[in-house]
């Protein structure tokens, strides 16, 4: 009790503090540094996704056992997760974008709920299920950012209004799906909308009243992205007068795509914001020649002005949809005897990518799953002409293949072999955990016309496990300073729950099965799993409240999970189908076994409905009192 | 010509056997009735698939893959079988009907409640499903029938120069 009361004080203290006008991005520094609450998504500005707590340790964790409940009243998937601030922790949903504020003091206790009014015209624009990645927390308000683009400030204690902004346009295929990220005085959104032509951009509002501070696209004129053509840096080089524009044919850039509905990552010291941009729209790379900059990504932008320091594009006029929007991890390691700041990226093509965060200078560019087959390597001769290029392999090239024609046994997938699905770092182990995805896919463009809040995609995808495979996901750990694969489980979906690494060696992830998964940080081993109501898309959080550490973590299958795997990666039957039913063995053996030969046991491709169903429900955990 | 009359009525009565168990749907019977330019109709002139014994499938239902899995696939799931929300089309065609299956596209509908927050946007405007409604009907359709697995048809006919001249005039796009 008396823990407690101390705790109470000092979070009402600080809240007491930020009332009288002090700076709020102190105030929530001090509280982040604080690993009994956790108040921002990823646990930390850099991204980490790490927690100081060691209650829960790598030798007791086999007896977790679920402490409470929450069902959020909503079915579709639940990407994300709750913020605990003092003792208050906040729930949000998929649209409609509920906000519960529950009492830890009294069992969850529901203090307030807010529930926006939202024309549901915005539903069928979200191309990837309608899910939002929680709200944010700083100066007494949680900020939400609204499926319809809105983002709203609301009083923390009570739930009410306190200021509200539309980012964007809805009618224009521009949706709200990112968390809110509060840095200093400043919360920053982005935009999805990549499949709808949307141009990207970033915006910057003051936390106090929800003005406009700076908005930066990721194409357009310089006036438009603030990149500086002699400041702004690429590859250690300035990048030059209309820098993107000049990659693109015609007025192409203003429907491009490159959305922003990433995790950002700050460093205060550096006063740098980071995150990727997407794809560039159309699917179909034929009908828009160039580089098309500033797609697919790295940025790091000024907090205070927008400016960009420096900005590395990873796929250049990207040919399978492998959106750079992935979580920039902040770690501060040594490579070769140097003390480094580093970047670490876990793109969808593939690659993880390591660079020093202060100059965007490229060390490491390596293959984090080995089925990566569309490049053969990203240059990293500094005198070559492809410096930091991707090697990109005809036979994968859909470009090269041209339109109308299938490439198959492209992979990674569309869906990257990681998608926003946030990994972890643990200092003590200084590796990365990162869940993933295993699939593979044939991709076919072709030509499509732009309509304003109409699809644009223009490509026909099938996606499956890789050859000789049954598993579509891989749990691995990540050594960032040279590039490999220290150990990795398999899954038998996709990977698609954030993870957490935690003091007391132990790491926390999801699967779309619905099991809560606890592993040893060093060897991978599995400690524990519990199954969840539904199927897992959400990220693993803990605090500690009265003296007991809990662990919890938001179910509710859907995402882009949910369209692709709900439904089965049926190929090998549905190749068998195609080679037996159809043709009545009328083709020649040869033709008959191309496309099964060397596939894993058909059994093992079954599809996810068979493991779970739909539901929000909030699960928390924690160690049995002695 | 008695003999030819009673070939005519078993055709008949294979077909209506046929089309009163397995082979119906939410617009009758699938068979192919008639053919112009390599579209192929049913009895009731409405678009159908033809799929040969070989696996070959007709233009239009090759094309209705491609365009089902660029535009309808980020919510319907893979080969019409549904996400985690939106319907499975493979089974809503098998109840659905071409003209129904037309309004759908065109004008949309709403499912919301406190359960279900199901909308279908209107594709009136969009030129890349609008000028392909036939084609992914057919595949649908098939798909409702069992016509065709999952997964890409891996032999089709020649694109006709119908459906050339069409898309052409249609999208805008040359």
């Amino acid at each position: 009790m008396n823990r407690f009361l101390v705790l109470t004080t000092s979070v009402f203290g600080l809240l007491a503090v930020q009332g009288f006008g002090a700076r709020a991005d102190d105030a929530l520094e001090q509280l982040a540094k604080d690993p009994k609450q956790w108040v921002m998504q990823q646990g930390d500005d850099a991204n980490t996704r790490f927690s100081k707590l060691s209650q829960i340790n790598a030798a007791n964790v086999k007896k977790l056992q679920v402490a409470w409940t929450f069902s959020t009243g909503v079915l579709r998937g639940h990407e994300g997760g709750p913020l605990v601030v003092g003792d208050t922790m906040y729930v949000h949903t998929p649209f409609p974008n509920t906000v519960y504020a529950l009492d830890l003091n009294n069992d969850g206790k529901i203090i307030w709920k807010y529930e926006p009014r939202q024309d549901p015209n915005v539903i069928p624009i979200m191309c990837c299920d309608t899910v939002n990645r929680g709200v944010a927390y700083a100066d007494g308000k949680i900020f939400l950012h609204q499926a319809d683009t809105t983002l709203v400030a609301l009083d923390a204690k009570t739930g009410a209004k306190v200021w509200s902004v539309m980012d964007g346009e809805a009618g224009k295929g521009q949706s709200g799906t990112d968390a809110p990220f509060v840095y200093k005085d400043k919360v920053l959104v982005g935009v999805s909308g990549g499949e709808f032509g949307v141009r990207g951009w970033v915006s910057a509002y003051n936390i106090k009243d929800g003005k406009l501070v700076w908005r930066g696209f990721s194409e357009g004129p310089d006036s438009d992205t603030l990149i500086d053509p002699v400041k702004t840096t690429s590859l250690g080089k300035p990048v030059g007068p209309d820098s993107s524009t000049s990659t693109w044919q015609g007025d192409q850039w203003k429907i491009g795509g490159g959305a922003t509905w990433g995790w950002y990552s700050y460093d205060p010291q550096l006063n740098l914001v980071y995150y990727g941009s997407g794809n560039p729209s159309t699917w179909n790379p034929v009908q828009r020649p160039g580089d098309n900059r500033w797609s697919m990504s790295i940025w790091a932008r000024d907090l205070d002005t927008g400016a960009v320091k420096w900005i590395y594009q990873m796929t250049p006029h990207d040919e399978w949809d492998f959106d750079g929007v992935n979580e920039m991890i902040l770690t501060d390691q040594t490579i070769g005897g140097t003390p480094r700041k580093l970047l670490t990226h876990f793109d969808r093509n593939g690659f993880g990518y390591t660079l020093d965060r202060a100059t965007g200078e490229l060390l490491v560019a390596e293959k984090f799953d080995p089925v990566v087959n569309w490049a053969t390597k990203v240059d990293m001769d500094k005198s070559s002409k492809t410096y930091g290029r991707p090697l990109v392999v005809d036979a994968y090239s859909t470009q090269h293949n041209g339109e109308d024609s299938n490439s198959k046994g492209i992979c990674p997938a569309a869906l990257g072999t990681k998608d926003e699905q946030p990994a972890a770092y643990s200092p003590d182990t200084q590796l990365f955990y990162v869940p993933t995805n295993h699939v593979c896919m044939d991709y076919e463009p072709y030509k499509v016309a732009y309509t304003a809040g109409q699809a644009y995609v223009g490509a026909a995808v099938a996606m499956y496990p890789p050859k000789g495979d049954t598993n579509m996901g891989n749990f691995i750990a990540w050594d960032g300073k040279t590039g490999k694969i220290v150990w990795s489980n398999k899954e038998q979906f996709s990977a698609w729950g954030g993870a957490l690494a935690t003091a007391g060696g132990v790491v926390f992830y999801g699967t779309l099965e619905g099991y809560l998964k606890a592993v040893d940080a060093k060897t991978g081993k599995e400690l524990y799993k519990f199954k969840t109501p539904s199927g897992i898309i959400g990220n693993v959080m803990t605090y500690e409240h009265g003296g007991k550490q809990y662990v919890a973590v938001l179910s509710g299958v859907g995402g882009w999970a949910g369209i692709g795997l709900a439904a089965g990666l049926l190929q090998p039957e549905n190749a068998a189908a195609w080679h037996g039913a159809v043709d009545q063995g009328k083709l020649p053996p040869k033709e008959k076994t191309v496309d099964t030969a060397g596939l894993g046991a058909v059994g093992g491709y079954a599809g996810l409905a068979a493991y779970t169903s739909l539901g929000g429900t909030l699960t928390v955990f924690a160690l049995p009192s002695e | 010509m008695n003999v030819g009359r009673w070939k005519l009525v078993f055709v008949i009565l294979a077909s209506v056997l046929a089309g009163g168990t397995a082979c119906a749907d939410g617009s009758g019977d699938p068979a192919v009735a008639s053919s112009d330019n390599g579209k192929y109709a049913d009895k009731n002139g409405n678009p159908t698939y033809k799929i040969s014994a070989d696996g070959t499938v007709d233009w239009y239902t090759f094309s209705g893959f491609r365009r089902y899995h660029s535009d309808c696939h980020v919510c319907h799931g893979p080969n019409g079988e549904g996400s985690s929300y939106a319907p499975a089309l493979a089974n809503s065609l098998k109840t659905l009907s071409y003209v129904d299956f037309n309004d759908v596209v065109t004008n949309g509908r709403k499912n919301v409640d406190a359960a279900n927050d199901k909308v279908m946007p209107s594709f009136a405007s969009n030129v890349n499903v609008m000028c392909y409604l036939d084609d992914i009907y057919v595949y649908l359709r098939a798909r409702a029938n069992d016509a065709i697995p999952g997964g890409r048809p891996p032999k089709h006919e020649d694109k006709p120069e119908a459906a050339k001249e069409a898309e052409t005039s249609c999208t805008g796009i040359k």
